[in-house]
């Protein structure tokens, strides 16, 4: 019997899409008893979503004011006296993930596997490396307690449906106060979220502007789809950094992925590689973009960007 | 002696498309440029700023590695770090090992700042500078866009998913580097040569009481599945039919 213990990512009423993600990279490990812990002030809305999962056999809440926030310090040394009797904690490979996970591992001097892309056995699992340029199967001695952070890309939702056991959790252990919350950005309001879109439009640096950036919000608009951004994009600051796709930014797997005036550095392909289909739009017809492109189209995106406004908005 | 401790990795150079060995035991580097972390260069850097802003006295680079990390020393020396630990380790240095060892340097050091790469471009691990502040029980600030040092405590925004967001920690404190906290500076020539007299002291896991054996097994390299060719599309009129024509759009 393999114990998992998934650390759920929320905002402190949604779950994030990528918990279900981490239930199926679980569920592909065989004999496992799936157990979600949710951090929260208040964590019954969030462990109600948790538990609707399939495959979950039970949440537990740790309930705590200091749970406001997702801080890795506080949240670490619950979950690491959590852990006790898991033989995997897994958490998503997101910056909530990345942040926390490698802390709780340090607490209970585990290993970490990061970026989780499959499961071959319960000690066995593979992950790229090297900007996605190599794959390395890894494993960990049988018997030992990991942690794995999950690369949400690789896996689809668990379905929900299911009818798990939500019950309070008790940790005594002292948290520090070291670490303060301050402030954290808006999120654009009403736009998709990049990680879990279908559809995704990423400008890079031939936009020029951050007046020329602005049109494929509109596009993205009109077709449903969220922006992303190439890291040059973002270093010129045409586009802000949660926009980045790629090695350092986000991975994503969208059905359909727009790769406008991005030339294709394998930093950028690392993180676009899952999506179901590339279409890349570029002027330079070397571009390394259209090595990976399934639809490429060498023109002038000033030109492209109105009439296929035009096209796909009459047709989405 | 207010100190600032920078990580130092040796990794093959970002700029060049790795290939899986034949054999499928690793990846080739004989004869591949090798460089430093671009995301540790970030964390010299900063350092270094917050050294001529005068809030820190002596920036340190530290190495866990081959021999061979110690160029990379020599150039975190001639950008402008005042010393350099080499400490030696072959083969894989898991992310622990680098941590502990930096525990260890932290008790004679006393720094109060320990800056690190949020992840190496080679294993992409991202795990260092989190087990290091867990293990040393002070504060992480993971992904720092900005690093704002106000007497006793630092403020720090981070890159995250859903945008930038701002912590207050205490310090002494680990920082982890994001692509955005600065433009790291170019070495010139005479701070090169400068560099070869700046003290580069050299360790090995063994004298620091480390036990640098890895946990993890690595049994098999492979190539990434590589996509199929795509199709050139003349307009625009013609790329739209074939998206409708897979299903993407009505």
């Amino acid at each position: 019997m393999n114990r998992i213990l998934i650390v759920a990512e929320h905002d402190g009423s949604a779950l994030n899409p990528s918990t279900a993600k981490c239930v199926s990279c679980a569920r592909a490990i065989p004999e496992s008893e799936i157990t979600i812990a949710v951090c929260a002030v208040d964590a019954s809305a969030v462990a109600a979503q948790a538990a609707a999962l399939q495959g979950v056999r039970r949440v537990v809440k740790l309930d705590n004011p200091a749970n406001a926030q997702a801080l890795a310090a506080v949240l670490a040394p619950q979950l690491a006296a959590l852990a006790a009797g898991y033989s995997h904690v897994l958490a998503p490979s997101t910056t909530f993930g990345k942040d926390l996970l490698p802390r709780i591992a340090g607490l209970l001097d585990i290993s970490q596997i990061s970026d989780i892309m499959a499961v071959e056995s319960a000690t066995r699992f593979r992950r790229p490396i090297y900007a996605g340029n190599a794959i390395l199967t890894v494993e960990i001695a049988a018997g030992a307690q990991m942690a794995g952070t999950v690369r949400v890309a690789s896996f689809v939702a668990a379905p929900t449906g299911g009818d798990a056991s939500v019950e309070a959790g008790v940790v005594n252990v002292p948290l520090p106060v070291h670490t303060r919350f301050v402030s954290v950005s808006k999120a654009a309001g009403g736009r998709q979220d990049l990680q879990s879109a279908t559809r995704v439009i990423s400008g890079g640096r031939a936009l020029g502007s951050a007046e020329n950036f602005a049109k494929l919000y509109a596009l993205a608009d009109k077709i449903g789809a969220a922006v992303g951004a190439s890291r040059a994009a973002v270093d010129a600051g045409y586009a802000p950094n949660e926009l980045q796709v790629g090695q350092t930014g986000k991975i994503i797997a969208p059905e359909v992925y727009f790769a406008i005036g991005i030339s294709g550095a394998i930093q950028h392909l690392t993180g676009i590689k899952d999506a179901r289909t590339i279409v890349a739009i570029n002027k330079d017809s070397e571009a390394p973009i259209f090595e990976v492109a399934d639809i490429g189209l060498v023109g002038d995106l000033f030109q492209i960007l109105p009439e296929l406004e035009k096209l796909l908005a009459a047709r989405s | 002696m207010k100190r600032i401790l920078v990580g130092i990795k040796r990794v093959v150079d970002y700029s060049v498309r790795v290939r899986v060995k034949q054999d499928g035991t690793g990846v080739v580097t004989d004869g591949v440029k090798m460089s430093t972390n671009p995301f540790d260069e970030i964390a010299l850097e900063e350092a270094l700023r917050i050294k001529e802003r005068g809030a820190a006295d002596e920036v340190v680079a530290v190495g866990v590695g081959p021999i061979e990390i110690q160029q990379q020393l020599r150039s975190a020396l001639a950008m402008g770090a005042d010393r350099a630990v080499h400490v030696q380790a072959d083969g894989v240095v898991e992310p622990a090992v680098v941590a502990r060892v930096f525990l260890k340097l932290i008790e004679t050091e006393q720094p109060f700042a320990v800056i690190l790469g949020k992840q190496a471009i080679d294993d992409d691990n991202g795990q260092t500078g989190q087990i290091l502040a867990a293990l040393w029980d002070r504060p992480q600030a993971t992904f720092a866009s900005k690093i704002v040092l106000d007497g006793s405590k630092a403020v720090v925004a981070r890159e995250v998913d859903a945008g930038l967001e701002t912590l207050e920690v205490d310090l002494p404190a680990v920082f982890t580097t994001d692509l955005r906290l600065n433009e790291p500076r170019y070495v010139k020539l005479p701070d090169i040569v400068k560099a070869k007299k700046k003290p580069l002291a050299a360790l090995d896991l063994q004298q620091l009481g480390i036990d640098g054996t890895p946990r993890l097994r690595s049994l098999r390299f492979e190539p990434p599945a590589q996509r199929n060719k795509g199709t050139r599309v003349k307009d625009v009129a013609e790329l739209v039919a074939l998206l409708k024509a897979k299903g993407l759009f009505q």
